[in-house]
């Protein structure tokens, strides 16, 4: 008995010590968590800034971007988040709903290198949840048009669509069913399209502060018909992005003469498409209803984990990736568009004529609501206009059974909001 | 003290492991089946609501419940006869007097058993391969086109079954094989002086001599075929076209991706209904085979 007190007691002194006896914050390692491709990029810009800051030490984690939502969540129910990470912007609200993250508004304002002028106005907009900002973002995504210039050309069109009008104008005269080729490929489980059409609209998507569905608004379901119509007309076929494989080697050959996709594929077409195919494709601004419309605002930001004891640490690594000199290595290693204006001015995303639709398109795109169920309420808008798309649906029904589900989906968030905990904000 | 305390006290460890680290979590499982724990439950627990049966009747209404169902039990039905029947055959072939190296090949045949899913589907995603995979191959000197094993939605839980039959069959094999070496031979014996034929003696003698060994390895394999979650989850993630979710597979998505757990919690529950109603017909049926 006497011995096993004495053991207990060792125990507990060596559990105390290493616990009395830790070493000092600035000595233990910054956690980064980075998703998929990015990871691999970052490593090669990290030895730079532990060389400018040798008292900070980074460890990368690279986590597979199909893993990496239910690993966030994971790891804040078992209190072992990391101190900062890339955030989808869609993700975004998510944390902050669950308190994870901490406010950096006050950090910015202090900052030298970070100039919320010089952000794109949406794209900075989508960091800020009820007022508060929580990331500083890292790289845009949006999607617009790649187009085969020669099979315009050919249809006597010179410039790409300038609105639905002349894009539907297009899409006809490109589209021949019997010879299989299609005006463009929109992939029936992909919710991006439909959703892009949709946020051109002046309709929000959610109402009364995102506590229900607006789709029965007549801005989406003039989105809807546009995009059903496309596949009722056969200048899209109704397939998965399964069914059709290898879409870059399909638009080199002509079946699609649109393509509507983000910046990534850039890289992939210079590398996909054979030299001599190179000048034959260009990327355009989305065309609106109207005149040249909105797109999506896409793309990951950067956040500090309100737990970590390494804030100011992380808050010099944000620092260091938002130069516009850094931002502008990581495009040429990886194709992430900077957030930026001043990053677009150098390197070689200036003189890029393919990027450039991009840079043009950044100027206006739209933030998808910022509720934390978002990418359900995607998910499923996405699932009935398929059906539409199949002809099981009309428009008219489609708009009411997504308003349904999303009602459904927001049905938590509603009671949340109307019973108010007192004091939330000291929850975990 | 007397007997009965003793034996309370020696049953106690286990008793005590089984309570806390399986009776206690199957509990708040089912009490987290009732509220609607979700993520804004995990940012403050004042949002949790009690919903009662709630979760079951909205998952009973969902399609991908009963699609998820549905691509369950064809991997079921279709996978567990398979399976039993590939194990059957290489405890025959094992078993036979002709059979030359018998521990090599039981070694061989058991392998697959104790490789980890994720590396061997690592190999079998090569060896599906559309453009470059073994199995196209072969058929391309067949002269037939080659088959998008897991991209095709009507493709993919063929594979998904050949996957885990392959991956399984070498368990029940070794049962199979026991079972086998304990009928006695003058059973044979006296069929063949009887002039049985090999398939007569098979069918007269084999079956029923194993048919206990059969219900019990019939029993753990439905229970176990119906928990599939590990080979679409590294093989095609649920896809395509959700063709490849199963029950457990949409638990894991309500659960981990979601973070849904109420609602996770619930498809648990009926799939365990599921199960257990499937296992008591078989043990019915079972039994009055027996009798009759």
């Amino acid at each position: 008995m006497r011995r096993s007190l004495v053991l207990a007691g060792v125990v507990l002194c060596a559990a105390l010590s290493s616990a009395c006896g830790r070493t000092p914050a600035a000595e233990q390692p910054l956690t980064f968590w980075t998703f998929g491709r990015e990871g691999e990029a970052i490593v090669k810009v990290l030895p730079d800034f532990e060389r400018a800051h040798p008292d900070i030490h980074v460890r990368v984690q690279q986590l597979p971007l199909t893993a990496a939502h239910q690993k966030l969540l994971t790891a804040f129910a078992g209190g072992s988040t990391p101190d900062m990470t890339q955030l989808g912007n869609t993700w975004l609200p998510e944390m902050v709903a669950l308190h994870a993250l901490q406010p950096l508004q006050a950090r910015v304002d202090r900052s030298t290198v970070i100039e919320p002028d010089d952000y794109f106005a949406s794209i900075w907009a989508t960091n800020v949840i009820d007022g508060t900002l929580y990331g500083v973002p890292w790289y845009v995504d949006t999607r617009l048009l790649f187009y085969r210039k020669d099979l315009l050309k050919a249809a006597g069109f010179d410039a790409p669509p300038g609105d639905w009008a002349e894009w539907r104008r297009m899409l006809a005269a490109l589209s021949d069913p019997r010879r299989h080729t299609y005006g463009i490929l929109l992939p029936t489980n992909e919710y991006e399209q439909l959703m892009s059409l949709a946020l051109q609209q002046p309709d929000p998507l959610l109402r009364d502060g995102g506590r229900y569905g607006n789709f029965r608004s007549a801005g989406f379901k003039r989105a809807l018909t546009f995009y059903v119509d496309t596949f009722r007309l056969h200048e899209a076929p109704a397939i998965t992005n399964v069914e059709a494989g290898n879409p870059w080697l399909e638009f080199g050959r002509g079946v699609y003469a649109f393509y509507l996709s983000g910046p990534w594929n850039i890289g992939e077409f210079r590398s996909r498409l054979p030299p001599a195919r190179q000048d034959d494709w260009a990327t355009a601004p989305l065309p609106g209803p109207e005149g040249s419309g909105a797109a999506v605002a896409g793309g990951s930001s950067l956040v500090i984990f309100r737990n970590s004891p390494h804030q100011q640490a992380a808050w010099t690594l944000i620092e260091y990736l938002s130069q516009p000199a850094v931002q502008q290595r990581f495009y040429d290693l990886l194709g992430d568009m900077p957030p930026r204006r001043a990053s677009w001015a150098g390197g070689t995303l200036r003189d890029d004529p393919k990027a450039r639709a991009f840079r043009d398109q950044l100027e206006r795109v739209k933030p998808t609501p910022p509720v934390p169920e978002w990418e359900r309420i995607a998910n499923e808008m996405q699932l009935v206009a398929a059906q539409a798309v199949a002809g099981q649906l009309t428009i008219d029904q489609a708009a009411t059974e997504i308003d349904r589900r999303t009602d459904l989906i927001l049905e938590k968030r509603r009671w949340v909001l109307d019973h108010p905990q007192p004091s939330a904000e000291g929850g975990r | 003290m007397n007997r009965q305390h003793a034996a309370w006290l020696f049953l106690a460890p286990a008793l005590l492991v089984l309570g806390v680290f399986f009776l206690l979590p199957v509990i708040a499982a089912l009490a987290l089946s009732l509220t609607d724990y979700d993520l804004y439950t995990l940012a403050d627990i004042r949002n949790l609501r009690f919903v009662a049966l709630g979760n079951y009747w909205a998952l009973l209404q969902r399609p991908l419940f009963w699609s998820a169902l549905g691509h369950t039990v064809y991997f079921v039905a279709v996978g567990v006869p398979l399976s039993m029947a590939a194990s059957l055959g290489a405890a025959l072939l094992l078993n036979s007097p002709l059979a030359r190296a018998k521990p090599f090949f039981r070694t061989a045949l058991f392998a697959p058993v104790v490789t980890t899913v994720v590396a061997v589907a690592v190999i079998w995603r090569y060896l599906f391969n559309t453009k470059y995979g073994m199995a196209n191959f072969v058929l391309g000197h067949l002269g037939i086109h080659p088959i998008d094993w897991l991209g095709d939605p009507h493709w993919a839980m063929p594979t998904i079954i050949a996957f885990a039959v392959w991956k399984n069959f070498g368990y029940n094999m070794i049962i199979f094989l026991a079972g086998l070496q304990a009928i006695p031979l003058d059973l044979y014996e006296a069929a063949r002086i009887d002039g049985a034929s090999p398939w007569r003696q098979f069918r007269h003698i084999t079956l029923p001599m194993l048919a206990p060994t059969m219900l019990m390895v019939a029993i753990l394999t439905v229970s176990g075929y119906f928990q599939l979650f590990a080979e679409p989850y590294v093989m095609t993630e649920g896809g395509p076209l959700q063709s490849t979710t199963s029950v457990l597979y949409l638990m894991y998505e309500e659960g981990f991706k979601w973070w849904n757990l109420g609602s996770a919690s619930a498809v648990a529950f009926l799939l365990f209904i599921i199960m257990f109603a499937v296992t008591a017909l078989m043990l019915r049926f079972s039994r009055r085979g027996g009798e009759s």
